[in-house]
């Protein structure tokens, strides 16, 4: 810590008030409206429809594509920071740069360029016919979705792991080297496991935003392919099932928050550990 | 293997990613210059969508609007966020794994499940507008700020503040002059991701917005089904090379002051 005594506390006052009124208090009304039914009338039902067959459905493939997603984005993001940190480009910001820098051309035209690249007869299987190889049938499947989440999300997972990985002292790892430990060794050793912060952080920043984006499965699906975000979007804008909606809104933040308490508590814990160091 | 082989494994693996990162940038930028209305024919160079732009009165509002919100957001949650981050840095341990806790919930739960909440809590009390949309932004930005400016704080040297306080200097002088400067890393990486984040939404816009206005992105979803007007393809183009050259700029000229920073 860096010594602030505690009358520098009350600054954080104005954050917890926002907090309260704007994370904890709407937490609270989709809650009750999930458990409500349109006559006020407690009801367990709109969370229990998650395990309806058509809803379960979507809730599986978001499973999918969303433990895909992250499995896809980790390997790849593992030799993009080890290539980045071998050719030197580590200097100053230019990892963040790149990385960045997509976001700023429209999220929307972004996932329509995609659907452009994919579509049956777009750019790339123009390209293709043109070589003579026959052409991708990749448009309004799964595969297109995943590209297209694996395209949003893989900037979420290699900045945090790049973090880690530079915020490792170079004597450890020239310690390892001069033990005799080759590049996969020190890589396995040394290098994957002190990255494990920036690889937790890494997935709970993709997992559920993967599994909930219903523009992307909207747009590179060609709407027959549904995520769990799609269920819950149509119920607010079509069904005007809002009891509904909630309801499965819920069920996925239990799942979320559940799936995420391991990952998250072993991270506070390496928060709690140093705290408590500090405060000793 | 050897060294060079090596390097270049690693140098063709990174444009494979460069290409898969900006392949879908550059087609957007090509359309914005083809005078064919059709996303998929090429008919040759025009520069009038970009003409037609400053024309149209619509696009500029969703501009006007997407920015306003942006830059309110950012701004508002750096002071909120970074006073957080003060306050968090002082806490006893168990107000601070609450407070983070509470600081966890907005990264960690889905955008859609965050927007549908605050719109459902909103129409409680206020009408979904520019209002609502700003105070979605500003709560899902101020964790990123907070992110960024707290490692700040926790390395911040406090020492020299007490010296201020010592020799007479008031908390709010001695808090701008001896503690702000030490953040200011912090405060711009903050600064920045909140404003890219607030730029780049869709999801927590299109639930908090309320009809009758627009902010550029869900105009764009508006217009998916009928098909995107192609000056939408010139403005996204013309932020993405703004933003780019600035970038690119800052970059330089902290490149140059490290190396400058090296003959010392």
């Amino acid at each position: 810590m860096s010594g602030l005594t505690k009358r520098f506390k009350w600054l954080a006052t104005p954050y917890l008030l926002w907090s309260v009124g704007f994370t904890v208090i709407p937490l609270i009304v989709i809650v009750r409206y999930a458990l409500t039914d349109d006559t006020g009338a407690f009801t367990l039902s709109n969370i229990t429809a998650i395990a309806d067959p058509i809803h379960a459905r979507a809730f599986l493939f978001s499973l999918e594509i969303a433990l895909g997603c992250t499995l896809i984005c980790i390997l790849l993001a593992y030799p993009l920071v080890m290539a980045f940190r071998r050719l030197r480009l580590s200097r100053g910001k230019f990892m963040m740069f790149v990385l960045i820098l997509p976001m700023w051309m429209n999220f929307i035209l972004r996932l329509l360029a995609w659907q452009m690249l994919l579509s049956s007869n777009g750019i790339i299987n123009n390209l293709l016919m043109r070589l003579g190889l026959s052409p991708l049938k990749i448009a309004n499947t799964w595969a297109a979705v995943m590209i297209g989440v694996v395209y949003e999300y893989l900037p979420f997972v290699v900045l945090p792991i790049y973090n880690a990985v530079m915020d490792i002292d170079k004597g450890v790892i020239e310690a390892a080297k001069d033990l005799g430990a080759g590049s996969m060794r020190t890589f396995w050793r040394v290098i994957f496991p002190l990255s494990m912060p920036g690889l937790k952080s890494g997935i709970t920043m993709v997992f559920v935003p993967s599994m909930t984006s219903f523009v992307i499965a909207d747009l590179l699906g060609g709407g027959k392919l549904q995520l769990i975000g799609n269920v819950i979007e149509q119920e607010f804008t079509h069904s005007m099932n809002w009891h509904l909606g909630s309801g499965l809104s819920v069920a996925l933040m239990v799942f979320v928050l559940a799936s995420m308490a391991l990952t998250v508590k072993s991270e506070n814990n390496v928060e709690e550990d140093r705290k408590n160091w500090e405060e000793s | 293997m050897g060294r060079k082989l090596t390097d270049l494994l690693c140098r063709f693996y990174l444009a494979i990613i460069m290409i898969f990162l900006y392949v879908p940038i550059l087609v957007m930028v090509v359309l914005s210059f083809n005078s064919s209305r059709s996303r998929v024919v090429w008919e040759g160079f025009t520069l009038s969508w970009y003409a037609r732009l400053f024309s149209s009165k619509q696009i500029l509002g969703a501009l006007a609007t997407t920015l306003e919100v942006a830059l309110l957001s950012a701004a508002i949650s750096l002071v909120i966020g970074t006073l957080a981050a003060l306050g968090i840095s002082a806490m006893r341990r168990r107000e601070y794994t609450i407070t983070m806790a509470l600081t966890n919930i907005p990264m960690l739960n889905a955008d859609i499940v965050t927007g549908i909440a605050l719109m459902l809590w909103f129409i409680h009390f206020m009408p979904l507008s520019f209002n609502t949309v700003l105070i979605a932004h500003i709560t899902f930005n101020i964790p990123y700020v907070i992110l960024a400016v707290l490692p700040k704080v926790q390395q911040m040297n406090i020492s020299i503040y007490e010296a201020s306080r010592d020799l007479g200097a008031n908390a709010v002088y001695g808090f701008f002059t001896m503690l702000l400067p030490q953040l200011t890393g912090g405060l711009v990486a903050g600064f920045f991701m909140a404003f890219t984040l607030s730029m780049d939404d869709f999801v927590i816009t299109y639930f908090t917005k309320g009809a009758g206005f627009n902010t550029l992105t869900t105009m764009i979803y508006g217009e998916i089904r009928k098909g995107i007007k192609p000056e939408m393809y010139a403005l996204s183009t013309m932020i993405f090379v703004t933003v780019f050259a600035i970038l690119l700029a800052v970059n330089v000229l902290r490149g140059k002051e490290e190396k400058d920073e090296a003959y010392y």
